[in-house]
């Protein structure tokens, strides 16, 4: 299986269409907490498109200067340890955008992000996917695909979960799903409706918008 | 910039001092709707000279790697200002100045300044060079108070603010470190209670031991041990004496020396006290975010990994207040084993995130 790093983008603007799909998510005008926002792209396209008022949170140098250099205000900074300073309702929205998978804490963090922000929209890479599958269970490898380009001793990704797993943790620390959608390997939504075990076994994205229940 | 009796600077302890002057330097051009001012705010022992060679010791400016033609705070885009600060002794008015009501320097009767007390002085000298508003505010350490005050003070007159290696309060290390060096200024007998300037003599031993402490605070142990290790100086043993058999030793007494001859004893005591009293949060409830609520102003921080006289922690501490205060600001952490000098040296990502913030903020203000 061949390792890409580059996402499937929109040929016009080269967005990265899992972008586009959360930004479609946002109600304009709304106050955002990009959380993992890596070179600022996604909180680009929320101010530029929808009218937002973006905030980033961004581990590496690099990521927070080309944020700054944007224009988007980034602070450097780790889900893991960050967030609990931030205030309950603080934002509108609060984007876990790729980045749940590395944390150390996904379930401390999925509840922060409940707290501070009125929704959380969480996307992750799906371990559930027929490919994943394939490469564990007929190749006995770890996994390595467009989404999940790493070996496994330097990968990034320390918790790997599929789309049941996290509808089960969504399930277990209150969060009600207003929206799910599953993206093929192209980026593109699954649109018809099917059970969550297609989904999960053909979704190479899951992303989910939240809500405290 | 003379400020007659009748403009005394009204200061904290509740002294209004008149009259008064406040000396700085310009560089650049103010555009037609007067929006690319850009103040920059100077460290305790720094001056106005930030990009120019300076007229005391015939160095070059103290900020050239930051200020100047096509540097991140551009001399050709913005019209940058840099003020002595009040307490100084580059021509602004501070205890070596005379003082109108005995024809004597003011000494020990010159009023304690306070950072705000600063910030008030340069407010004044802006009004009088008709800029309504800044577009930018930077500064690193003590300038960097001066950043967080004009935020917090005149939030409305600053579109950016970039405080660099600094804290919203003095820690009581930092303070502890200000007293020693206060405390070997005042235990020199050519300081005279103060009154050296009449008198005669000059306290440089004393200021000399002063600088020569907070020197050691400037910088890491890394740097320290890189740039001298146990090296000897000019020799090849210890001389069983208390020469300065060590580098470290030439060095720091070399520094000591050097600073007695442009910088004033009892400024120094007075302007260490400004940062000691600096507590923006206890101006306002003991809530820094508080202190920034509604705040307009766009923040970027910056702090240095091997930092330990203003760590990373302190400008967490404002990022955090500021992020409570829903005000928009950046924060980057550069990785240098320079210390708290960092900010002055060739430092190449603080470089970077400089000029991209400004750049960016320069777009918004609608600045060419």
């Amino acid at each position: 299986m061949i390792a890409s790093t580059l996402p499937a983008t929109d040929l016009e603007t080269g967005h990265r269409l899992d972008f586009l799909l959360v930004a479609d998510m946002v109600e304009p005008g709304s106050r955002v907490l990009d959380i993992g926002c890596g070179d600022g792209s996604l909180l680009a396209i929320l101010r530029d498109r929808r009218g937002v008022d973006g905030r980033g949170i961004e581990i590496s140098r690099e990521g927070v200067n080309a944020c700054l250099a944007k224009g988007l205000p980034v602070i450097q900074g780790d889900a893991d340890t960050d967030l609990a300073d931030y205030p309950d309702d603080a934002f509108d929205y609060v984007i876990l955008s790729q980045t749940i998978q590395a944390t150390r804490q996904p379930r401390v963090v999925l509840e922060h992000l409940l707290r501070i922000g009125r929704r959380a929209i969480v996307s992750f890479p799906n371990f559930g996917h027929w490919r994943v599958r394939f490469d564990l269970g007929v190749r006995g490898r770890m996994p390595m695909t467009e989404n999940l380009p790493y070996s496994w001793y330097d990968t990034p990704n320390i918790h790997f979960c599929t789309i049941r797993d996290f509808v089960e943790l969504c399930r277990e620390v209150g969060a009600q799903m207003e929206k799910a959608v599953a993206l093929n390997a192209g980026g593109q939504p699954i649109r018809v409706t099917l059970p969550w075990w297609v989904w999960n076994l053909l979704g190479d994205q899951g992303v989910f918008l939240l809500k405290r229940r | 910039m003379r400020f007659g009796a009748h403009e005394p600077l009204m200061m904290d302890s509740g002294i209004a001092l008149a009259p008064w002057q406040i000396a700085y330097q310009t560089y650049g051009t103010l555009n037609a709707d007067r929006s690319n001012a850009v103040l920059i705010c100077h460290a305790l022992t720094g001056d106005q000279h930030v990009a120019n060679d300076n007229p005391v010791t015939g160095k070059p400016g103290w900020w050239l790697t930051m200020v100047g033609p096509g540097k991140p705070v551009d001399t050709n885009r913005f019209f940058v200002i840099c003020a002595n600060v009040i307490g100084g002794c580059m021509g602004t008015t501070g205890p070596a100045s005379t003082d109108p009501a005995t024809g004597r320097p003011y000494a020990l009767d010159f009023p304690v300044v306070t950072i705000r007390d600063m910030v008030r002085a340069q407010a004044a000298l802006i009004d009088k060079l008709g800029i309504e508003s800044l577009f930018c505010v930077v500064g690193g350490s003590m300038g960097g108070m001066q950043v967080l005050q004009w935020a917090v003070s005149y939030s409305t007159r600053v579109f950016a603010a970039l405080p660099i290696a600094t804290a919203a309060r003095h820690s009581a290390q930092n303070i502890a470190f200000h007293e020693v060096g206060r405390q070997a200024v005042m235990a020199d007998p050519e300081w005279r209670g103060g009154r050296y300037l009449t008198e005669g003599t000059r306290p440089s031993k004393g200021l000399a031991v002063a600088r020569m402490g907070a020197h050691i605070t400037y910088l890491s142990e890394m740097a320290l041990h890189r740039k001298f290790g146990r090296n000897f100086q000019d020799r090849s043993a210890p001389t069983f004496s208390f020469d300065a058999d060590f580098q470290i030793e030439s060095y720091l007494r070399y520094q000591g020396i050097s600073f007695v001859e442009r910088f004033d004893a009892n400024s120094y005591l007075y302007v260490t006290r400004a940062m000691d009293y600096f507590d923006i949060a206890a101006e306002h409830g003991g809530s820094l975010a508080k202190a920034f609520k509604g705040s307009a102003t766009r923040f970027c921080l910056i702090s240095f990994t091997s930092d330990w006289l203003f760590p990373t922690s302190d400008s967490r501490a404002i990022v955090h207040a500021l992020n409570a205060a829903a005000a928009s600001v950046g924060f980057v952490e550069v990785e240098s084993d320079k210390g708290h000098d960092a900010f002055l040296l060739e430092e190449p990502e603080m470089f970077a995130a400089v000029r991209g913030f400004i750049d960016a903020a320069a777009r918004v203000r609608g600045i060419a």
